[in-house]
């Protein structure tokens, strides 16, 4: 399989040698962190989870979403989605190595990790979350594995691999709830503290995910022979759009629970996104781009003739994706701290040695997928080489 | 088991004892008092101080009455190479002052007693009954003693400030840097701390030993800090609760704080 | 063999890689080749027998930090009945005041860079 990954054209070869590029940048500022010390990031005693833990709970979201393509193709029998369900697999392997990676460069003391093995703590929801994210890890390598050798050679998947798949099912859904959980669980944080989060982190998540797969299939069919056909796409264009709807309504809940009832612990937080606490708007104008970015994907996935464009859904997937990332990659976890338990408002904003180290993540899960899918491509005999 | 009467004497006799060295420590000559043989630790081992369930008292009055004093702060965070920086994101404390409004978010009055509402009441780590800082921590770095104190394995936290989100006092600090070079006196009876790792107030547990009271409650000569075992009836914490009017800190969140502010 | 050329490059290449540390401590040619802590202090007896300290005191103080920290059990008690209070920077070290010449000595001989000193404050030292 992997052999199918070495041999390409030179624009493959161009792409990869620049994700590892920015890998080795992000490598390099990973040093720097590492030798001075988490205070090189915009983290301060207030505001102590930032942009890293902030990617790691929203690509928890994009490793779940698979579960929208394997559920109607392995438990409904769904054929549309033969094509693109091991892309959605695949993905997901990608978004938890890069979970995994951005705990690791969020630890102080990143060489003691194994502690949390030598002494597990099942009272703690990350004891939980390391299970769920490893099992789902471990599941999603077998299936993805087996499934494209046996396209290779040409053979249905063993059937042995039908009771995995069937389990990573809810061991989607469990990885985002145990997220959830790590933070709804906090009496220390009202605007996390919400019965509501886990459902809400499903729902962006089942957006957001779905729109990143159906966005990098567009850019397989863009770039190579892949195509999946019209269904497919129009499929997930329809799970998008519901996802979405239930997302932007689990927001809204939100928002009216806070204002109406107006309790200041919890109304200072959404005050705090959506028009600044204490003179600090750090956020606000992002929060808005974001609503603004829900309010078009709405519109343009909810009129048919804009939806069964295929221009306008990538359109539409990009405002959900972004739309998506900003509220949970950024508001979500920032807003939590914003104001602290005493009250007070501290800035955070990332800086830019702690960006790159982002960026650099972020580039090992592209050449993840990359891998996978080439791989995957040359298999069918998607693609030229 | 409580502290039975002849044993607290002998143990506040040595811990007075135990005072005059630590006022010492708290001087500028720092040399003369860490030179062994200065106080015997292996005699202190033997009679530490116990509790079952470990508890301070801060009388706001009494502290508001020194004004701007900041012993108990200087003491505790001097005996702990407790680090100084010049900025407030990489600051890390102990011990603080705090404006009541902050202090006590959840007691909004806005006509409240005018010396209340200007206070600034000491905060600490509150040594709850049910801390969830150690319910979070995926290592048991934090957990808590059977005598009530909340304690720090330095040697096991991994800093993924699980703890910090989860302490709803903000009392928890991390060292976002290396500190050793921001201590400026550097006291070679206690670690200082590396990088990458949460901190926090340990009530003394390393002067408790060897009998001493915490160095806060030793340094403040207003009597503002009284530190006991609220399950002693005998314990001039228990007396002080019972004849005067106290507060916690968020008590609706069912933590059970182990620190009393005295208001009345 | 096809491609035996690179093949056999290859391994070359990885050999020196690999056997790199022997190379490089060879050719900065002062490694020493015995090791000779100093004892400094007139105290006669050590928490435990020399051999056992020699071969197994990181376990005796990683035993030591956790009865301290975790279970605030301080007094040890020696074969011989006496008792020392289990301190790195107290008992071991009002003995051993030399680290460089003690606990150095060997660490750097055995290339161990033990995280004690990241916050345990060694005893001051003359300099030479």
């Amino acid at each position: 399989m992997i052999e199918k990954a070495l041999r390409g054209n030179s624009r493959y070869w161009g792409w990869i040698g620049f994700l590892f590029i920015v890998i080795f940048v992000g490598f390099l500022f990973y040093l720097r962190q590492f030798g001075y010390g988490l205070g090189i990031t915009g983290l301060n005693r207030d505001v102590t989870w930032g942009l890293y833990i902030a990617q790691f709970t929203f690509l928890v979201g994009v490793a779940a979403s698979a579960v929208m393509v394997v559920l109607p193709y392995y438990l409904h029998d769904f054929k549309a989605f033969g094509k693109i369900t091991i892309l959605g697999e695949t993905l997901a392997i990608a978004s938890v190595v890069m979970c995994g990676t951005f705990i690791f460069v969020d630890m102080g003391q990143p060489l003691r990790i194994p502690n949390v093995f030598i002494f597990p703590s099942p009272n703690s929801l990350m004891f939980w979350d390391t299970i769920a994210l490893g099992g789902y890890l471990v599941l999603n390598v077998i299936i993805s594995i087996n499934v494209i050798a046996s396209e290779k050679k040409g053979t249905p998947p063993p059937g042995w691999i039908k009771p995995i798949i069937l389990l990573s099912i809810p061991w989607a859904i469990s990885i985002h709830t145990v997220t959830a959980f790590l933070y709804s669980g906090l009496a220390a944080r009202p605007f996390w503290m919400t019965a509501i989060l886990a459902p809400r982190f499903l729902a962006s998540a089942f957006s957001g995910g779905p729109a990143l797969l159906l966005l990098l299939v567009f850019l397989l069919r863009k770039f190579t022979r892949f195509d999946p056909g019209r269904e497919p796409i129009q499929k997930l264009g329809l799970i998008i759009t519901y996802a979405m709807t239930i997302n932007v309504f689990f927001v809204l809940m939100e928002i009216f629970t806070a204002f109406y009832s107006g309790i200041p612990e919890h109304l200072d937080h959404f005050k705090f996104l959506y028009v600044g606490l204490h003179g600090n708007t750090t956020l606000v104008p992002w929060m808005w781009v974001s609503s603004i970015l829900a309010v078009i994907s709405l519109v343009l996935l909810y009129i048919p003739k804009t939806r069964n464009n295929e221009t306008v859904l990538g359109l539409a997937c990009v405002t959900v994706f972004v739309s998506i990332w900003i509220e949970k990659g950024l508001g979500m976890v920032i807003t939590g701290f914003v104001p602290n338990p005493l009250g007070e408002v501290t800035r955070y904003w990332p800086t830019f040695t702690e960006t790159m180290i982002t960026i650099g993540v972020y580039a090992i899960g592209a050449l993840i997928v990359t891998i996978f899918y080439k791989a995957t491509l040359s298999i069918r005999g998607e693609v030229s080489v | 088991m409580t502290i039975d009467r002849r044993k607290f004497i002998k143990t506040a006799g040595l811990a007075s004892l135990a005072g005059l060295v630590g006022k010492n420590v708290l001087g500028q000559d720092v040399s003369e008092v860490i030179e062994p043989g200065a106080f015997d630790r292996l005699a202190g081992l033997q009679s530490p101080l116990q509790a079952q369930r470990w508890a301070m008292a801060v009388d706001i009055k009494k502290c508001e009455n020194q004004h701007d004093c900041t012993k108990c702060i200087d003491a505790c965070h001097l005996v702990h190479n407790v680090p100084e920086f010049d900025n407030p994101k990489d600051e890390i404390k102990w011990i603080w002052k705090e404006p009541f409004e902050h202090a006590f978010h959840e007691q909004e009055n806005e006509f409240q007693k005018t010396e209340l509402i200007h206070s600034t009441p000491l905060l600490f780590c509150n040594h709850c009954d049910n801390p969830p800082c150690v319910s979070v921590c995926p290592t048991r770095a934090t957990w808590k003693r059977e005598d009530g104190i909340v304690m720090m394995d330095w040697h096991r936290c991994i800093g993924c400030r699980y703890c910090m989100a989860g302490c709803p006092y903000g009392s928890r600090s991390f060292n976002w840097r290396d500190p050793r070079p921001f201590i400026k006196n550097l006291q070679r009876d206690y670690p200082t701390r590396m990088r990458g790792v949460v901190e926090k107030c340990t009530f003394c547990d390393e002067r408790l030993a060897l009998g001493m009271l915490p160095a806060c409650v030793e340094a403040c000569d207003a009597g503002a800090l009284v530190f006991g075992d609220l399950e002693d009836p005998e314990a001039d914490i228990r007396k002080l609760l019972n004849d005067n009017f106290s507060i916690r800190r968020k008590p609706g969140l069912g933590t059970q704080p182990e620190i009393y502010y005295i208001v009345s | 063999m096809y491609d035996a050329g690179k093949i056999i490059i290859g391994l070359v290449v990885f050999i020196a890689l690999v056997s790199y540390p022997v190379w490089y401590d060879a050719a900065r040619g002062d490694i020493p080749t015995s090791v000779d802590p100093k004892i400094v202090t007139t105290e006669k007896e050590c928490v435990a027998p020399t051999e056992y300290m020699k071969a197994n005191h990181m376990d005796l103080l990683n035993q030591w930090r956790d009865n301290v920290v975790r279970k605030n059990i301080r007094v040890y008690t020696a074969e011989s009945g006496r008792k020392f209070e289990m301190s790195l920077s107290h008992t071991c070290m009002d003995c051993h005041s030399n680290k460089s010449e003690f606990c150095d000595e060997c660490h750097n001989y055995s290339g161990v860079n033990p995280y004690c000193w990241d916050c345990h404050i060694e005893p001051e030292e003359e300099q030479p």
